[in-house]
């Protein structure tokens, strides 16, 4: 047993800290010696969110010494279906503060390190500069492999969590033992392929699992307890409360871990994500405008793209339901002599519902209502948010 | 080869939501091939223009990464169990 902190970093523990972490030191696997490693650890959480959320809870309580964490949102309504370090007195105030109140009630012993920013290739080695190992509580690619390079760069380890709807992953990506993010994933899905849980939605008990996973991971790789998950993808199914263990390995050829690597620094990650690449932007029609149209009585044809249980959340006036899945399949049930307005739940699947039908060759006019059934809200009193 | 294809939720939308499909084929190309013959929706989240599996997409037989045998070329027998498992990024 030894783990990530070197002994010469170690301090003793007060009599009021034996006492509150009492539980750990009667486990051999952790003792006295592991809760002075947690003691002297220094752990950055990106991202306190969903999966955010439970870890920077549990390692607080666990007797973390140092905690940093980076999130630039403030806590809205809508995250606290999962996001449990925020309360309902929280909305509207930075979730970095919001976390650091609940974290410094929840242990006084703890050190929490705030940074409500962005973070991005300038700021990433900064901020991260000092910490022992990063956990991963992100919700895009972009900043997943940023993580990812930072944690190669500096040497230390990448505690991965993921989740979509009632699926989950989880994994320790550290280089200097085994595969990092890019040998397993070397290069992002197109945008707009892979659904946000925004647009997908998540369980919210779902990053509750995950995170925890990843406070135990953690906890593993600062005490040296166990086996930790490098080499290892985990992946977790709610509905039919399933786990699956698979192995992964080092590419010899990854581009920042392999034998030759190529990528040195930190890099635009936008850029490598495809999110800077120029598209011809697609048309759209403001709420307003496609309500004075359907007011005017005008005919056009709204396609509504959600899937059906969404559809049972608003049933969107006028409109023809052809879930995305199904679109190149049911083309021709378009008029294409007929203007054809594209509604999803925030505006942005449905521009790639557009882009889908234009590669395909349709030939009618189309556009994206602006902000989609969320948009409409602002329109219709009868439509909710959601 | 009679194979079980494991469908993750990212997925499923393409599949008529089963969570479980059985193919056919002497390899892992083969059988992915077949199973996106039946559902032609998932073609374009698994190939990309050219035909070429998509880089966000690891496919597993049993719990070994394809990767680490021969790609696509791994050969199957009856009754194997072949996953998908999609790049996914939620974590708010």
């Amino acid at each position: 047993m030894s783990g990530i902190i070197s002994d010469d970093r170690v301090t003793d523990l007060s009599k009021e800290e034996i006492l509150r972490y009492g539980r750990h030191l009667i486990l051999p696997e952790i003792n006295i010696e592991g809760q002075k490693k947690l003691k002297a650890a220094k752990v950055l959480i990106v991202g306190v969110g969903g999966l955010g959320s439970p870890v920077a809870l549990y390692l607080a309580a666990a007797g973390i010494g140092t905690l940093g964490l980076v999130d630039p949102d403030f806590v809205e309504e809508s995250n606290l279906q999962r996001q449990i370090i925020h309360s309902s007195k929280d909305i509207d105030r930075p979730k970095t503060s919001s976390a650091k109140d609940k974290i410094q009630d929840l242990n006084p012993f703890v050190n929490v390190v705030t940074y409500n920013s962005t973070i991005n290739s300038s700021n990433a080695l900064d901020i991260a500069k000092g910490y022992d190992l990063i956990i991963d509580g992100t919700d895009n690619f972009q900043t997943r492999y940023l993580v990812n390079d930072v944690c190669v760069l500096l040497g230390i380890p990448n505690v991965y969590g993921s989740i979509f709807q009632f699926e989950g992953q989880a994994s320790v990506f550290y280089a200097k033992e085994g595969p990092c993010y890019r040998c397993l994933l070397p290069a992002p899905p197109p945008p707009g392929l892979v659904p946000s849980c925004a647009q997908g939605g998540v369980l919210g008990v779902l990053p509750g699992i995950i995170g925890s996973i990843q406070a135990v991971e953690a906890i593993k790789l600062i005490t040296g307890a166990g086996t930790p998950l490098i080499g290892k993808l985990l992946l977790f199914e709610a509905l039919e409360m399933k786990f699956s263990r698979l192995r992964i390995e080092k590419d010899p050829n990854c581009p920042i871990c392999g034998n030759h690597p190529t990528i040195t620094k930190l890099i635009d990650y936008e850029e490598f994500c495809g999110l800077k690449t120029k598209e011809k932007p697609v048309d759209k029609i403001s709420p307003l405008e496609l309500k004075k149209l359907l007011d005017a009585g005008k005919k056009v044809q709204i396609i509504d793209i959600r899937e059906p249980h969404e559809q049972a959340i608003f049933k969107f006036p006028q409109a023809k339901y052809i879930p995305f899945g199904q679109l190149l399949r049911r083309k021709n049930e378009l008029d294409e002599k007929l203007d054809a307005i594209f509604i999803c739940k925030i505006g942005q699947k449905s521009v790639f519902a557009i882009r889908l039908l234009q590669n395909a060759g349709y030939k009618g006019k189309l556009f994206n209502l602006d902000n989609g059934v969320n948009g409409w809200a602002e329109v219709d009193p009868s439509a909710p948010l959601y | 080869m009679a194979i079980t294809l494991l469908i993750p939720t990212a997925l499923r939308n393409f599949t008529d939501g089963k969570k479980e499909v059985q193919a056919e084929g002497k390899t892992v190309g083969e059988a992915v091939d077949n199973f996106a013959n039946v559902y032609p929706d998932i073609k374009r989240h698994l190939y990309d223009e050219k035909g070429v599996l998509r880089a966000f997409i690891n496919i597993f037989v049993g719990e070994t990464n394809i990767k680490n045998l021969q790609g696509l070329d791994t050969p199957l027998k009856d009754g194997d169990t072949v996953m998908l498992v999609p790049a996914i990024a939620g974590g708010k």
